[in-house]
């Protein structure tokens, strides 16, 4: 439209990115290149153009050339695309007419060809200098953004990003899944390096979340749809029926003691069902809320209805109890959504030589984080299921991580909490304590003294996987019988078992044969030391497995809900390994803790006051700048046909009955463009994908000049 | 690209990319140094459901061997369900192709979420394999050696034809 006004005067800047571009293409030909395109004044070629002076560069040039039309030829627009169209406003054009050439990504760190390289690099150019001719001037378009938050999991993730936006005097909508909030580091005793009790540093926490005044906690409740786009989400939360009244209840508990079931006798959840529940429960003692919930399987009146409901009456005056209650559905309107899901425990069961399900003293990290806590089914005393307690422990390093079977990546926090785990166990029973690892990872503060400060409690490290485990009893019985499989499918012979048994002095040569006076007998751990390369056979009490943290198993649909994306290995994605950590594709959503992949409690807490801090960011500016690349209907070319109307998701176009044409409200339209795909006489029109725009792109792209 | 011998014949390829997937899945083979054909050209759309299909036949108007669509996997469109649109439409287009003589295998839709970048580069690479395998286009050339194909136009006259006499009707 300008264009017929004033004669388009283009600019093209060729950035050499350091070498990244410069290194494979030659730029000063790719300039030399432009100025040959119509409409461009003038083409250069700049170090790094994103940097102060390579704006300056381009400002100087649309005020001395009286540049109307930009184009730089750099990386990919989602980078600096912003960086470009401010400098461009600087310099008193408008910021839309600027386009960007994708030479880095998708073309010198692609291409191996130089001259192919070139010619794609010389096409991409071409196309931009002639969309950017078509464009226009436009404004610039703002929505408020409503200023309350929404947090989506309450661990400690989210617990952290709730407290520091509601100290910010931000409302918050904390919403947890299970009828507490706490998360997985509720249940560790201990947190590495420095040893402090994971509950002491947390409790005081999740109180503070309970007596915020800012923040609105949901436990027991999960987000069933999320709709709107940044600034103004609405979501709906389903909150579960826990039939105990949250308001009336005072947590005095009398209707645990006088449940009909005299003795707990259902598996805690939160314990790893190693300690046992009443159908009126919760979870762990410093739950927050501190109010029970029943379990309506377990439940004699929820499961049968028949119960002389004995809690009732405990609860008596306050009523507490309404067996009638049933699940609701709460609408907030949010203008942030952080989301904090975190991670789970992978189940080491499918690792069949590892025997975990099927051997009673095999157990994950997470089982004996719950035996040695304090608040734990145990009291904090760690004994095998059989009540002895073990004199020799083995730790397992990388079970399901690093491992191509199940997932190849390292869950970043099994190597120090396995240690931490060594030192606790050591401290609570005595007992010798091998870890058997691939590498030791402590890249973090204070994380190397630590593993030196174990390896001299005299705790012993073996550099090898564990190739199996048996009952010392199978491994005696196929040591007779060269080759006696015993319903053992795994791979390695008996003959092997033999040889290895090494007369040397160390405790593990000895059999371990404390004979049957315990139930359940000990283990023999069979394992190459490839420091000494040799098989060894280490008998064992006690086996954890240091298993991986993986992505949630509803990941794949609450990433769909937030409209967010996952990397491969299933966590979140975010919006840039580096510069937006925890930001995401989906502009209003952000992501705290683990559920964007491993990670420790203090890179937790750093992520999710990060996120806080960007979620701040975005709802304090009050409104959001909105891209202007809506829909719209030329009148003078509608029929009135109402194609566009079937083909939005939005119900963003209407008719207008009266004037027989489609009429587009801007404040609904997303900017998918697929109404203007579709209109047969082409009167619907996108901003900055013009028909126009695109075609002469496509001329350009395919000019191959 | 004088030379269009079958050794030497390099395709030229236009790729359609959606903005929130498919582009980010470029950027990520980009970030990845993953190694990819190069004949492949792009242009970034907001939407795959943008994707005019007048483009399509233009870019094979202009020269193009093929034209590459890449989108959102079903279910995780930006734009909650656009790309079954866009399904629908290439479906559709690539039996009109067929009608005009255009080898269909020369549209190609493809789905890449943001992170399958390698699986992009791959897609690509096949695609352009294939393309290659098909020869150059040469549209407007075909059109006057093959008598199937006039036959083939002749046959959707017909169709058009008898199609406006049940509407008489």
């Amino acid at each position: 439209m300008n264009s017929t006004e004033n004669p388009v005067r283009i600019g093209v800047y060729v950035c050499h990115c350091g070498t990244n571009i410069a290194g494979f293409l030659d730029v000063a030909e790719l300039a030399a290149f432009a100025r040959g395109l119509p409409g461009v004044v003038v083409a250069r070629d700049y170090k790094y153009m994103c940097s102060d002076p390579g704006q300056e560069l381009i400002k100087q040039d649309i005020q001395e050339y009286r540049l109307n039309r930009v184009v730089v030829a750099a990386c990919s627009p989602n980078l600096h695309e912003t960086t470009f169209r401010n400098a461009a406003e600087a310099a008193g054009m408008n910021r839309f007419l600027v386009q960007i050439a994708n030479i880095r990504e998708q073309v010198s760190w692609v291409a191996t060809d130089r001259e192919e390289g070139m010619a794609k690099a010389r096409s991409h150019i071409a196309a931009a200098v002639r969309r950017v001719a078509m464009h226009e001037a436009l404004e610039r378009q703002y929505v408020r953004i409503t200023p309350r938050v929404l947090v989506v999991g309450g661990g400690i993730a989210g617990i952290q990003a709730a407290l520091t936006l509601a100290d910010a005097g931000r409302e918050v909508i904390l919403v947890e899944r299970q009828p507490s909030i706490g998360g997985h580091m509720a249940m560790f005793d201990k947190t590495f390096p420095t040893l402090d009790c994971a509950a002491c540093i947390l409790t005081p926490k999740m109180t503070a979340v309970k007596e915020h005044p800012n923040i609105k906690l949901l436990t027991y409740s999960d987000v069933v749809s999320v709709e709107g786009s940044v600034g103004r989400y609405t979501a709906r939360i389903r909150r579960r029926p826990r039939y105990i009244d949250e308001e009336a209840c005072v947590g005095c508990m009398q209707c645990i003691e006088a449940c009909v079931f005299t003795r707990p006798r259902f598996p805690n959840e939160f314990d790893q069902g190693l300690g046992y529940r009443k159908p009126v429960y919760v979870p762990f003692a410093q739950a927050v809320p501190p109010v029970p919930v029943i379990d309506p399987k377990t439940c004699l009146y929820l499961s049968r209805g028949k119960c002389t409901q004995t809690c009732v009456q405990a609860c008596g005056e306050r009523n507490a109890i309404r067996f009638d209650q049933t699940e609701t559905i709460e609408e907030y309107e949010v203008g942030a959504i952080i989301v904090a899901t975190g991670f789970k425990a992978f189940d080491p069961t499918p690792i069949r030589y590892y025997g975990y399900g099927k051997y009673p003293n095999v157990y994950t990290a997470l089982e004996v984080e719950r035996l040695l806590n304090a608040g734990g089914p145990t009291s904090g005393e760690l004994v095998l299921r059989d009540g002895r307690t073990p004199k020799r422990v083995g730790i397992i390093h990388c079970v399901g991580s690093r491992d191509k079977n199940y997932h190849p990546y390292c869950s970043r926090v099994c190597c120090m909490y396995a240690l931490k785990l060594a030192h606790l166990v050591k401290e609570h029973t005595g007992a010798e304590v091998y870890n058997f690892y691939i590498d030791i990872r402590a890249p973090g503060k204070g994380f190397e003294e630590f593993y030196n400060r174990v390896e001299n409690e005299g705790v012993r490290f073996i550099r090898g996987k564990v190739a199996d485990i048996r009952p010392a009893s199978l491994v005696a019985a196929s040591a007779e019988v060269a080759g006696g499989g015993n319903g053992q499918s795994d791979p390695p012979t008996a003959t092997e078992a033999v040889q290895t048994a090494t007369p040397a002095t160390s405790p593990e040569a000895q059999p371990a044969q404390k004979p049957s006076a315990a139930p359940i007998e000990p283990l023999v751990v069979r394992v190459e030391d490839t420091l000494l390369g040799e098989v060894r056979e280490i008998p064992l009490d006690m086996v954890i497995l240091a298993i991986a943290l993986e992505p949630q198993p509803d990941a794949d649909e609450v990433r769909r809900l937030f409209g967010i994306s996952c990397s491969t290995e299933g966590f979140f994605l975010e919006k840039h390994s580096k510069l937006a950590p925890v930001q995401t594709a989906n502009d209003g959503v952000f992501l705290a803790g683990a559920c964007q992949g491993p990670k420790d409690i203090p890179d937790t807490v750093a992520q999710a006051s990060a996120a806080a801090a960007a979620a701040l960011a975005l709802i304090d500016a009050g409104h959001i700048e909105l891209e202007p690349n809506i829909a719209w209907i030329d009148e003078t070319m509608c029929s009135g046909c109402r194609t566009c109307i079937s083909v939005c998701p939005y119900q963003a176009i209407r008719p207008d009955e009266e004037r027989n044409i489609a009429v587009v409200d801007p404040a609904l339209c997303k900017g998918c463009g697929t109404c203007v795909a579709a209109c047969p006489s082409g009167a619907a029109k996108q901003y900055l994908f013009s028909y126009e725009q695109l075609d002469q792109e496509l001329e350009g792209i395919l000019s191959y000049v | 690209m004088s030379e269009t011998s079958e050794k030497s014949f390099s395709p030229r390829i236009v790729a359609f990319l959606c903005n929130w997937c498919s582009y980010s899945a470029s950027d990520l083979a980009g970030t990845s140094r993953i190694k990819y054909a190069p004949q492949v050209r792009m242009i970034r759309v907001m939407c795959s459901g943008r994707v005019d299909p007048t483009f399509i036949l233009k870019a094979f108007a202009l020269g193009a061997d093929g034209v590459m669509i890449a989108g959102c996997h079903p279910g995780d469109c930006h734009y909650i369900e656009q790309n079954y649109k866009t399904l629908r439409r290439y479906l559709f287009l690539r039996r009109m192709l067929r009608q005009v003589g255009i080898e269909e295998n020369r549209l190609r839709l493809v789905w890449a979420s943001a992170s399958e970048g390698p699986q992009l580069a791959q897609a690509i690479n096949q695609f352009v394999e294939e393309v290659r395998q098909l020869g150059p286009l040469s549209w407007s050339q075909n059109w006057q050696e093959n008598g199937q194909r006039q036959q083939a136009l002749q046959a959707i006259v017909q169709e058009h034809e008898s199609a406006l006499e049940v509407l008489e009707k």
